[in-house]
């Protein structure tokens, strides 16, 4: 993956738990069988309330969502230990979530997939930034520059997950790195 | 509950090292290592991996696609498939979902995969003409992982048990290390028996005193999470220990481990004593399973993140509002919400003890709103059929007194499911439930509320239909 990732971004707030990610009801699809992950893709961010969320993060009738950036607050993918979540945002076409901080298995699962990417950012920034707003996000620089203002803010490198998620996933990252045998 | 003190301070002593926390001493052991620090990067050896219907396809498809299509898992006996989410649905991926898991348990010889059904040749279909209430499973299926784990003789003291759902915690009532995961993980796991995990830092809870008339463990795990906070304890082990301990049941420990995961914890562990054994033992030999284990005690010089005081006499009934578990009210302040339903049920609240406590309270009474229970496994149905009081069974009482009760045990409602799902909410309603989690539509609309509260509470708001003090029924 570039380092350079431009988009709109998407805002949602505090404790986006993995019921607003990917509904409950949509679970009976399988992340490993193509078809389901294209349509898991479609749900993505579908059980975010209809009132505190009128913009939908995916357009009716679409399998990939506008917004390749999502921000978001305090405990982004807390419940249930779903890897479905992650699978959702990254088949949807969401490459990054910035978030405040992020809930433990969400996190780890994002790292595992390598579907995008967890970046914690410590401050508030969904009250920056809002929905359809143009960003520039640097992943070597960890920063991310608003393009309306050029305001450039921080956030935390992301360290050693980093070429894991490059590599798209743990097992991907220990194969490219001899720590597991390369596929015969 | 008293702050004791905020961060651990080692005290002097050249050999500081060897003082560990149970969860510490329990991922030194499994890592082959003498001593771990919070912090480390471990492998962990997994003695049970657990997965279910839901992530369970998923898993299977990493594996295969990770070490190839006639791979083999490291350890059939270590395996344990319990498909407990999407049952009793004429959801069609759904009923497929457990035809994968068969195909697999058959595949590889799995000898604990229990299935709902008894022909291993055979294809799982619900039939939704017979209604959701009566029985439609096999002698084999087992209903909520978390509560039939035990049941089946699956968790013993000292060990590791890694499950894809985040309420795996729930075995750290066993004494024991145990957290939910991702398919990737479970994926790796199945292949090799190991995870890279880091060791958390743990918080210590230590219980005083005992419960009040009326007061649930359910009561003490929302009064804890409302104290340190939604993710007041993510990336941390959560230990409960002290001299309350020894009041509480397995089925309470149980309650409280559950939803170590509602405060973000990586686990939830219990002291180890003679209630565990006695239980671990009897299920153990019950089922045949592997009988022998090492239970971690504690060293009392061990380094904690933060240390907390939990007087358990005096928490008082408790509801976690709606939109998230860290809302905390009192119950005898909420009386002003008016509910739509009540709900009793899931590995958190579906034990026989829970219905129990249920059945006290709408005993020759009638409820006022929907009331919905769904038993966590077969055996607590059967419980509940067959204990009596006086001359009518705990099942008996509970109907007469309006509750629909299925025979069809399993996940349900907790997490909203297939729309034909048992109890699940299709309309934006307010429901009291005995569940773990009530995130905007976890129990299926995305504009219904979930208020989280012991079974006591919800019986006693079931017939008044607004929140409601058990201690007031």
């Amino acid at each position: 993956m570039e380092a350079i990732i431009s988009g709109q971004v998407f805002v949602v707030k505090d404790n986006i738990d993995t019921d607003q990610i990917i509904p409950a009801q949509f679970l009976n699809l399988v992340p490993t069988i193509h078809e389901e992950y294209e349509k898991l893709g479609s749900y993505a961010l579908y059980g975010l309330p209809t009132e505190l969320y009128p913009t939908r993060f995916i357009a009716p009738g679409q399998l990939d969502s506008q917004y390749s950036i999502i921000i978001g607050g305090r405990n982004f993918g807390c419940g249930s230990s779903r890897e479905h979540a992650p699978i959702a945002l990254g088949s949807a076409n969401c490459h990054v979530v910035l978030a405040e901080s992020f809930a433990r298995i969400f996190f780890r699962n994002c790292v595992a997939t390598g579907e995008v990417y967890p970046c914690e950012c410590g401050e508030r920034l969904c009250e920056v930034f809002k929905t359809g707003d143009h960003v520039t996000i640097n992943l070597d620089q960890h920063t991310v520059k608003a393009e309306a203002t050029g305001k450039v803010h921080a956030f935390k490198s992301l360290g050693d997950v980093r070429p894991v998620v490059d590599a798209g996933g743990i097992f991907n990252y220990a194969r490219k790195t001899g720590m597991i045998a390369a596929r015969k | 509950m008293d702050k004791v003190q905020g961060c651990g301070t080692l005290s002097f002593s050249l050999a500081w090292w060897l003082y560990m926390t149970l969860t510490e001493k329990i991922l030194a052991r499994a890592s082959g290592k003498r001593e771990v620090q919070a912090g480390d990067n471990v492998w962990v050896s997994a003695d049970v991996l657990m997965t279910h219907d839901v992530c369970g396809p998923g898993t299977i498809g990493v594996f295969k696609r990770e070490f190839g299509a006639d791979a083999k898992v490291w350890d059939p006996k270590r395996v344990v498939i319990m498909p407990d989410h999407y049952i009793f649905t004429a959801d069609s991926k759904s009923n497929r979902n457990v035809d994968i898991l068969r195909e697999f348990a058959k595949e590889q010889g799995l000898p604990y995969f229990y299935d709902v059904i008894d022909d291993p040749n055979g294809k799982w279909v619900f039939d939704a003409q017979k209604g959701p209430l009566k029985r439609q499973y096999g002698e084999r299926y087992a209903g909520v992982c978390h509560a039939a784990l035990p049941e089946k003789g699956h968790t013993r003291p000292g060990e590791v048990l890694f499950g894809t759902d985040s309420h795996t915690c729930m075995a750290g009532a066993f004494n024991e290390f145990s957290t939910g995961i991702g398919n990737t993980d479970a994926g790796f796991i199945l292949g090799t028996g190991k995870l890279l995990l880091k060791v958390p830092a743990t918080m210590h809870f230590r219980l005083e005193g005992k419960l009040a008339p009326g007061v649930m463990a359910k009561d003490v795990i929302l009064h804890l999470i409302g104290e340190i906070g939604f993710d007041g304890a993510t990336y941390r082990a959560m230990q409960f220990d002290g001299p309350g301990v020894a009041s509480l049941s397995m089925d309470d420990r149980m309650t409280i481990a559950n939803m170590a995961i509602e405060a973000g914890g990586k686990n939830g562990i219990f002291e180890f004593d003679g209630q565990t054994k006695a239980t671990v033992d009897a299920r153990c030999l019950l089922n045949g399973t592997k009988a022998n284990y090492d239970p971690v005690e504690r060293d009392g010089n061990e380094t904690f993140y933060q240390e907390l005081t939990i007087h358990l006499d005096q928490i008082e009934p408790t509801v976690a509002c709606h939109p998230d578990p860290g809302q905390r009210k009192l119950a005898k302040s909420m009386g002003h919400i008016q509910l739509d339903r009540a709900y009793v049920g899931s590995c958190t609240g579906g034990k026989t003890s829970d219905f129990i406590a249920f059945a006290r309270i709408l005993r020759g009474k009638h409820v006022k709103i929907d009331t919905f229970g769904v038993p966590a496994t077969p055996a607590i149905a059967r419980d509940l059929q067959n204990t009596r009081w006086e001359d009518k069974t705990i099942w008996d009482i509970l109907v007469e007194a309006g509750v629909r009760m299925t025979e069809n045990p399993g996940c349900a409602a907790c997490l909203g499911g297939p729309v034909d799902t048992f109890g699940r909410m299709n309309t934006p309603l307010k429901c009291i439930s005995a569940t773990n989690r009530n995130f905007p539509g976890r129990m299926g609309h995305k504009d219904s509320q979930v208020f989280l509260a012991s079974p006591a509470t919800v019986a006693a708001s079931a017939l008044t239909g607004h929140i409601t003090d058990p201690r007031e029924s």
